[in-house]
């Protein structure tokens, strides 16, 4: 389809937006608005136990604080490398564009890798999504949880992947099946990744399908447009910290 | 047309600036919380509070929201807001609940 729009000499029919942009950003601040209430609706839920338990635990100790601090300063990070690569596709700097992408999908893969092990630690420690070793008259704990970080975690995956597309195009693909088989083999089979990593293949037909079918040379507004998703999802995280990891702190243990 | 180019003149310091604020904020929150210097529902306030400035130095300097027309921020801005805001009815009955002490 193309992104120009056709002269047919009706009137009216292609009046100037009323936002006074290209359809390609307020389609994705559109999505991102109804992201929000996703995540809105997500992050309501938890609080909505959390104020009607006074049991609620708080598992989250010293190790765990520390770990979502430096998940939050990765995902911060990646915020400003991200801005960095949509000024420097304005310029018309390629080489730039590509690299500050690059630093991006890094800080954002350390996320994902930190969130990771912070699960596996949790699962370790007996929590599942139906039953939490530290209040047992507060199953929905578990739930909640994995929900609200999952959905989180899923959305920095696709972030991730989408800014390997716009960066890499068609080499991204092989890079994506190499993670996968890496991940896939150095799991347990009772890991959770072991199975989570499976969005990965998906992503490389989704992505496969659009890279050869609409193969493109991906332009500044292109860029600008995959930054929006990916400061969104450092939005996000920007209430899970403090509602999730801050107000469930243990200070003793 | 709009172009990405032409709406603002924008140099790197002010996104150093922004990123450094963010850090500043965060450490805050975590000392905060960690050292638990106000009671559950104070720093419930303080916590949040300090998210929405995060919030609007995301919204307003990463995704460019500051320099797009008055009708763009306006629209997505209250939309957004008013649809949050009606899903704090909930909390009504999350306080029933626990006020009422159900097992």
């Amino acid at each position: 389809m193309a992104d120009i729009a056709v002269q047919h000499g009706i009137a009216g029919a292609y009046e100037p937006s009323l936002f006074g942009t290209y359809s390609k950003k307020i389609g994705m601040w559109l999505f991102l608005l109804s992201d929000t209430l996703t995540f809105g609706a997500l992050l309501f839920a938890y609080s909505y136990g959390r104020i009607s338990n006074p049991d609620w635990p708080t598992p989250f100790h010293k190790e765990s604080i520390i770990n979502a601090t430096i998940m939050t300063g990765c995902l911060l990070s990646s915020s400003l490398t991200m801005v960095l690569g949509v000024l420097a596709a304005r310029r018309g700097d390629r080489s730039w564009t590509r690299n500050w992408i690059l630093f991006t999908m890094l800080f954002g893969s350390a996320f994902v890798v930190l969130h990771g092990m912070e699960w596996s630690k949790l699962i370790e420690e007996g929590m599942t999504p139906f039953k939490n070793p530290w209040a047992a008259n507060v199953p929905q704990f578990g739930g909640t949880f994995f929900t609200l970080t999952g959905m989180h975690m899923l959305h920095v995956t696709i972030g991730v992947i989408y800014l390997g597309v716009v960066a890499l195009r068609k080499k991204f693909l092989p890079i994506l099946l190499v993670i996968w088989a890496i991940v896939f083999f150095a799991t347990p089979a009772d890991n959770v990744f072991h199975t989570g990593v499976h969005v990965l293949l998906i992503a490389t037909a989704v992505a496969a399908v659009i890279l050869f079918l609409k193969p493109k040379d991906y332009d500044a507004h292109d860029v600008e447009i995959s930054g929006l998703y990916w400061h969104f999802v450092d939005l996000v995280w920007m209430f899970i910290f403090p509602l999730v990891y801050l107000m469930s702190t243990r200070v003793q243990g | 047309m709009h172009t990405v180019a032409d709406t603002h003149d924008e140099g790197k310091g002010q996104y150093f600036w922004v990123w450094g604020a963010l850090l500043l904020l965060t450490a805050v929150e975590v000392v905060l919380a960690y050292r638990q210097v106000f009671q559950p529902i104070r720093m419930l306030e303080a916590l949040m509070i300090l998210s929405v400035i995060k919030s609007a130095l995301i919204i307003g300097w990463f995704m460019h929201l500051k320099y797009e027309i008055a009708a763009m921020k306006w629209v997505m801005m209250v939309a957004v807001c008013i649809c949050l805001c009606l899903m704090c009815v909930f909390f009504a009955d999350a306080f029933r609940i626990i006020h009422l002490g159900v097992k």
